[in-house]
């Protein structure tokens, strides 16, 4: 059971190996987590697909009784503690709830600004009072919350921020100026929680605002590629008295609250984009099954069945490596209660431990759906560039995960950097083990196979690539030091090697698991062997690139060798295998993997 | 008042149909279970008179006849509203063998109204309702599409040959319904699934009634054969088709 696993520390993956039972797979879902995935599920075929095409018209109030509706079904309190009037579900259910929400285009993201960013700032770092005031009235959508940090001049470098704070004369208010820009449900949100510096302080501090305060100014909306159906607008600050019980955690915490609540946005937009994904793969094999050229079926096209194949390959493992972390995360945060005695802030510590996961998650999940929701485009051929189809919306929709939430290259950037910085705190030891495998560089031979069979040579490969991510750190901050955070393309190559090889360990850990329970089936093992293929070639890209960019001179001969003989897979037939996994989708008619 | 809504777990629709054992039973491998859709549709409206105070609806309690591994189906009908429920521990054989269990649980327990779906999306037998009251011995009103109860007393409206009837009646009754009966199956609240955890199950073992049918063997329907097109301006190939290939003429 959950309580009996073992659980490895964020970034920890890149030196240590875990075995099947320490890992959570969906497959593992109880019946009261499919029985709220169906809720959410009924509610969008109910309330949110039969609505889009009004939302996306700019219907506001439509969308907003939307949000309230699936309040009213409890919605919006998974993620809230039963004292403060939600249901306090586990952060795999959350991540669940996320997932299948994931495919209601717009609705997915107004619903998801108002839970995560809208709401678990005041429950994460809200005083008592607070909480009562506010959070048990998010919980219900009684009140719909929305998150202010980006500014004109303040993106990425979100400290930068002008918004500005200053205590009144006579100590009861604080008085906002600024302007805050990319508001998502702005346009009907009713309570703000917005980011400010305090005089001249040099980090920001966090409030509390009533939308409706005097000298709130709402902008109108943005006219954007996608998500047309939620309100994104600029909201002005002129002269806004918050009362001072609405500074939100301490002066001067706002800039750490904002980044735990990203690292809590990150990781769900991983789970996210798994249920619009599935959707997009759905449409994608429906049209190809229903679609006749040449007298048949296009799914019977070897081009077809290509495209299809990768598109499950993608998510299945995508998705091994959310439900992975999400059920490490709730492990650490029942550890973490008893330390904190608080099951807010206990669950945010949780959260923000596995930044490097989070970080990994929300690049390939991004990444993932919009190479998904463009092959559902090519699918679909001329109809897949008209309106009238969900795959147009889909491809519209999905292009703003890759930029917010911190932007893919940010996220890039934090995977290495922050696995970097926690093995040097001591949290693993990543360098001593580089060191050693870069010593014994003339000597380094293949991972031996820890036993006989199909996944003990798995786990083979997956060692090897593992030794290559640490030989390219390790080489990178011999040449570099501490100039390496400025190295950015060789930081990515590393983060895509750690990408690609957390994923392919999460899949491999998942399928074995699954084996354990219901036996072989080929179509899974075709999954894996397509992926491990793949991302040893990836894998001795991204290290060729990187090894000749960090340009260790005398070594770098040795390290490409090493490069070579590391990411050495067996040849497998993939259009086989790649056939065998459409031809399940294909068969079943929908995403049922 | 007391209503007892009963109902089938029944393949997703989703579900490729796949038969084992000489093509006599169902292969269950993989199968997604779930309320059979006329029944939610049945509790939805019994929810909604439940809901009503004016109706006189006290409870509404759910009966189905299966073994435990339906018990996901019966907990989310839990979930959706209903008060409590009953399983009757047996494999449902048949319609007369599903309709005597039925009957047996209305009898010990005293339930006003029964409501069974028209069909279930499985096996379509829509036989269970009708057979249900005969058990009984009360009325059964088949094709409901709207239950009203008007100062106590129900009204209830069928769906006939080109219009529609409107039938005062007492209870106990067994209505068969149809869609309309509710606009659309209540969705379950995360209260209400919360609360499912706490709403008891009841296990009864079977009656004796003996099954009247056996499956000989179940047959999909033969695949559409390609089609074929022909010219406009080529009637003769037309006609030969029809004569020589299809035979039909």
């Amino acid at each position: 059971m959950m309580e009996t696993r073992n659980i490895i520390k964020s970034g920890e993956f890149l030196v240590r190996e875990v075995e099947n039972k320490d890992i959570f797979i969906p497959e593992e879902f109880d019946e009261e987590q499919r029985m709220i995935a169906a809720t959410c599920s009924d509610f969008l075929e109910s309330e949110v697909f039969p609505n889009l095409q009004a939302v996306e018209k700019g219907d506001r109030e439509l969308m907003k009784s939307i949000l309230k509706k699936s309040g009213d079904l409890g919605m919006m309190g998974i993620s809230i503690p039963e004292e403060y009037g939600g249901f306090g579900q586990s952060f795999v259910t959350q991540m669940l709830v996320a997932e299948t929400t994931g495919a209601g285009y717009s609705f997915s993201v107004a619903y998801m600004a108002h839970c995560g960013i809208g709401t678990l700032p005041i429950m994460y770092y809200g005083n008592e009072d607070q909480r009562q005031r506010y959070v048990t009235r998010l919980a219900t959508g009684e009140l719909i919350g929305a998150y202010c940090l980006t500014e004109p001049g303040a993106g990425s470098d979100a400290n930068s921020g002008k918004t500005s704070a200053r205590l009144s004369d006579d100590g009861r208010h604080y008085i906002i100026n600024g302007q805050k820009m990319w508001i998502t449900n702005a346009g009907f949100a009713d309570t703000l929680v917005v980011f400010a510096k305090i005089d001249n302080d040099r980090v920001l501090s966090a409030f509390i605002i009533d939308a409706d305060s005097p000298g709130v100014v709402i902008g109108p909306d943005e006219h954007k590629m996608g998500i047309k159906g939620s309100s994104t607008a600029q909201i002005y600050f002129n002269d806004v008295m918050v009362p001072v019980e609405n500074l939100l955690g301490k002066r001067g915490e706002g800039f750490r609250i904002a980044l735990s609540i990203l690292h809590m946005g990150r990781i769900k937009l991983g789970a996210n984009v798994i249920g619009a994904a599935k959707k997009a793969i759905t449409d994608s094999v429906k049209y190809a099954n229903e679609r006749k050229q040449f007298g048949v079926q296009i799914s019977t096209f070897g081009a077809i069945k290509h495209k299809l194949a990768e598109q499950v390959i993608r998510l299945f493992a995508s998705e091994s490596a959310v439900y992975r972390v999400s059920s490490d995360i709730d492990i650490l945060m029942e550890k973490l209660k008893s330390e904190y005695g608080d099951k807010g802030r206990a669950s945010i510590e949780a959260i923000s431990h596995y930044a490097v996961e989070a970080a990994l998650l929300k690049v390939v999940g991004s990444e993932m759906l919009d190479y998904i929701a463009d092959e559902a485009v090519q699918i679909h051929g001329g109809m897949g560039y008209s309106s009238e189809m969900d795959v147009e919306r889909g491809y519209r929709d999905s292009r703003i995960n890759r930029i917010f939430e911190g932007t893919n290259e940010i996220n890039r950037l934090l995977v290495a950097d922050t696995a970097m910085k926690r093995a040097m705190k001591g949290d693993f030891d990543l360098f001593g083990e580089a060191e050693k495998l870069f010593a014994g560089l003339e000597s380094l031979t293949s991972e031996k196979p820890a036993g006989e069979g199909y996944f003990a040579e798995k786990y083979r490969y997956l060692k090897n690539f593992k030794k290559i991510i640490l030989l390219c750190m390790h080489a990178a901050t011999k040449q570099f030091g501490k100039n390496l955070v400025t190295e950015q393309e060789v930081m990515n190559n590393i983060t895509d090697m750690m990408m690609e090889a957390y994923l392919s360990e999460s899949l491999a850990l998942r399928i074995e698991k699954l084996e354990n329970r219901r036996g072989m089936v080929t179509e899974y093992r075709d999954i894996l062997d397509v992926n491990i293929y793949d991302t040893a070639g990836k894998i001795r890209k991204s290290a060729a690139d990187a090894v000749y960019s960090i340009d260790l001179k005398e070594s770098v001969p040795g390290l490409i060798k090493a490069v070579e003989l590391l990411s050495e897979v067996e040849g497998i037939n993939i259009k086989n295998s790649r056939r065998r996994i459409a031809d399940k989708l294909i068969a079943d008619n929908m995403y049922k993997f | 008042m007391k209503i007892l809504v009963c109902i089938s777990n029944v393949p997703d629709t989703t579900t490729k149909i796949k038969f084992t054992g000489d093509n006599k039973f169902l292969d269950t491998t993989g199968i997604q279970w779930v309320i059979n859709p006329w029944d939610e549709l049945s509790l939805t409206r019994a929810l909604e008179l439940k809901d009503d105070p004016k109706s006189g609806v006290k409870s509404v309690t759910v009966l189905h006849v299966g073994g435990a591994g339906s018990e996901p189906t019966i907990r989310k009908a839990l979930a959706i509203g209903a008060d409590d429920a009953v399983r009757v521990n047996a494999e449902p054989s048949d319609a007369y063998f599903v309709a005597g269990q039925i009957a047996e649980i209305v009898n010990r327990e005293k339930y006003d109204i029964i409501l069974c779906g028209i069909e279930s999306s499985d096996y379509n037998g829509s036989e269970v309702g009708g057979m249900t009251a005969e058990f009984l011995d009360i009325p059964s009103f088949s094709s409901v599409s709207a239950i009203m109860i008007e100062g106590g007393a129900p009204v209830l409206t069928r769906e006939i040959d080109g219009g529609k009837e409107i039938i005062a009646t007492e209870c106990p009754f067994v209505a068969v319904v149809q869609k309309g009966i509710a606009k659309e199956p209540r969705i379950a609240s995360m209260r209400g699934i919360m609360s499912a955890r706490s709403k008891q199950i009841r296990v009864f073992e079977p009656v004796q009634v003996e099954a009247l049918t056996e499956i000989d063997a179940f047959e999909k329907p033969q695949p559409r054969a390609a089609c074929k097109f022909v010219d406009p301006e080529n009637p003769a190939e037309l006609i030969d088709l029809l004569q020589n290939e299809a035979k039909v003429i």
